[in-house]
């Protein structure tokens, strides 16, 4: 009874402290808190809510007239998206798109910033800077730029490449993926580059040092130390290409203001906007909604496989 | 320079060594070096020279893109340019280009704000929640954004959001990013000591945090401001969606609606182009101490 009666004003004392942290720490983490929930989860739950509902005509005759109301369709607008071929084939046009691209991106990226942090290189610093500007440029805009690069007469290349199946080289069926590729890599080689440089600058030195002491080349410290050591930012990078290549979006979008054959729904995400917006039968809320979830359940099942791929591979 | 020989005191001749340069046993030949030169030179001039003819593209009409070489200046015509673009956008562009400024702006900054104090919160205090909140916004960061942005224009659309200066800003101040950053910068660099130290001399959990854990975190604070700032110039989807009326346009969404146009008058969108990057560059350059070290410390903990 005496230990209780002891342990009781500590207990209190420490309590009081908790209590005080428990406040501030949740005061601080409060208003992101509250925006993270109105922006990350309220769209995913009212997503979920709409996917299961359709906008339907009651009553009215067979012209319409009656009132639109929503009514619940279980899982219908899945079934329709799911078996829309056209669904699909945006999906394979992403996967081909990021299989090709992410390993080039990574590829260079990775290359540029092993070099940059090599003795090969005097002033890395502007190099870097350089590199990165393209991340500068609004995606769009890069887009609107590259585009016009594409098209003949405007750009001072691409005549040079005729035309392929009537279409213009760079904007052809067999090609205009690589050219959307092509803008993609531009933009974001220099992000990825310095997240490489990051990561190359944390290894700690003493590490190269006992290696040249033990006789290794600068290609052997390259290829034994610091690419093992970069491949959790490695994993990372290519991990959020691929969730950002199901998303593919701005590129397609512009370029089919010049290519008009890619029609509306090249991609995926093209397919929900213009779902959303009533430019595709079906539309409205409950289809986009179901589209959205579908294409974020791809995402995920890609990135949980790439995942596994990489734990296995270890 | 390298072949410099010195003298010590006592007479005896030595090479000393230069700063940033590795020991001259170690040093790689002449060849690699002028080899890689001129790879890193190729790579540059991809990155580079699609923002050269951008610029060299701006200042032509419509005959001299077509006619003239396209990586050299023809006549100037930015006036023109400039003129066409004013009455293509009603002139509105200026206005576009403020619309953005200012977005970018208010999002950065409140975004900053609550990005740092929740990354804070997670790194010096204790509370329940603290290991689900930190899971929760790390989930968030793998999140696909723009799947979302159907779903948050239903919903703001249901609270009748859309269409206003809100849709845009309140979606772009939520980082993950940023709260993943100031929360890895705060853990290595606001000593527990010191707040401890400031508890007892009775400064108010308020003050702490506005007059020394801003301070401390300022370097983190210009990465993520910037990050926000530039993530929210260069959302196009969102605008898309949100944003109808004409005046409320950023300015990626109004060149949009230019190029969309059936044939525009391509030099002034290139033009258009051109005057919507240039801030974004400049404040990459000015700032560009402050992102580089700040990017280091993110990248090193992910």
């Amino acid at each position: 009874m005496s230990t209780q009666a002891e342990a009781a004003p500590v207990r209190r004392r420490w309590s009081r402290q908790a209590r005080h942290q428990m406040i501030y720490g949740w005061a601080f983490a409060l208003p992101f808190f509250l925006l993270f929930l109105l922006v990350f989860a309220a769209p995913i739950i009212s997503s979920i809510r709409s996917s299961l509902f359709k906008m339907q005509s009651t009553g009215g005759g067979l012209f319409g007239g009656g009132e639109r109301v929503e009514v619940f369709a279980g899982l219908e607008n899945f079934i329709v998206a799911a078996t829309n071929t056209s669904f699909w084939g945006g999906i394979g046009r992403v996967m081909l798109f990021g299989v090709f691209q992410i390993p080039v991106m990574i590829g260079i990226a990775l290359g540029l910033a092993l070099l940059l942090d090599s003795f090969l290189v005097r002033r890395p610093g502007t190099w870097r800077l350089l590199y990165f500007l393209p991340y500068a440029i609004p995606g769009l805009i890069a887009a609107i730029v590259w585009g016009y690069l594409y098209v003949p007469q405007i750009s001072p290349f691409a005549d040079a490449f005729g035309t392929s199946g009537g279409q213009p080289f760079f904007l052809a069926p067999g090609i205009i993926l690589a050219s959307m590729a092509n803008m993609t890599t531009w933009t974001f080689t220099g992000y990825n580059m310095l997240i490489f440089l990051a990561a190359l600058q944390a290894i700690p030195g003493d590490l190269y040092e006992a290696a040249r002491i033990d006789g290794a080349s600068g290609l052997q410290i390259t290829a034994k130390i610091k690419i093992p050591l970069v491949r959790g930012a490695a994993l990372l990078a290519v991990l959020l290409s691929i969730i950002g290549t199901i998303q593919l979006f701005n590129e397609p979008t512009v370029m089919q203001t010049l290519a008009s054959w890619m029609g509306n729904d090249y991609t995926p995400m093209m397919m929900a906007y213009n779902t959303m917006m009533g430019q595709m039968t079906p539309s409205g809320a409950g289809p986009a909604s179901a589209v959205s979830i579908l294409m974020a359940m791809v995402a995920g099942v890609l990135a949980v496989i790439y995942a596994l791929a990489q734990r296995k591979a270890d | 320079m390298a072949t410099q020989i010195k003298t010590t005191p006592d007479g005896l001749v030595y090479r000393p060594s230069i700063e940033d340069q590795p020991p001259r046993s170690i040093a790689p030949s002449k060849l690699a070096q002028t080899v890689t030169l001129v790879v890193l030179g190729f790579v540059l001039l991809y990155f580079l020279l699609p923002i050269v003819w951008l610029v060299i593209a701006s200042s032509k009409n419509n005959t001299d893109l077509v006619s003239s070489f396209g990586f050299w200046f023809a006549d100037n015509n930015w006036a023109f340019n400039w003129n066409s673009l004013m009455s293509w956008t009603k002139g509105l562009f200026p206005r576009w280009v403020l619309n953005s400024v200012f977005y970018s702006t208010v999002a950065a900054t409140l975004g900053t704000l609550i990005s740092v104090a929740c990354g804070y919160a997670m790194a010096k205090f204790v509370f329940p929640g603290r290991r689900a909140l930190l899971v929760t916004i790390m989930a968030g960061l793998l999140m696909p954004i723009a799947i979302l942005t159907v779903p948050l224009y239903l919903l703001f659309s249901q609270m009748q959001l859309t269409n206003t200066i809100w849709s845009i800003i309140i979606p772009s101040m939520v980082s993950p990013f940023g709260v993943f950053l100031a929360n890895v910068y705060a853990d290595s660099s606001v000593p527990t000591e010191l707040l401890e130290a400031a508890r007892i001399d009775g400064a108010g959990e308020a003050r702490i945090f506005f007059t020394m854990v801003l301070r401390l975190l300022a370097p983190a604070m210009v990465t993520i401001f910037l990050f926000i700032f530039v993530a929210t110039w260069n959302n196009f989807l969102l605008p898309l969606m949100m944003i109808s009326s004409d005046t409320l346009k950023p300015v990626t969404l109004g060149l949009y609606g230019m190029m969309s146009y059936f044939a525009p008058d391509k030099g002034a969108v290139m033009l258009g182009a051109l005057l919507g990057v240039v801030p974004l560059i400049l404040l990459f350059l000015i700032l560009q101490r402050f992102w580089q070290s700040g990017l280091a410390a993110g990248a090193v903990k992910g």
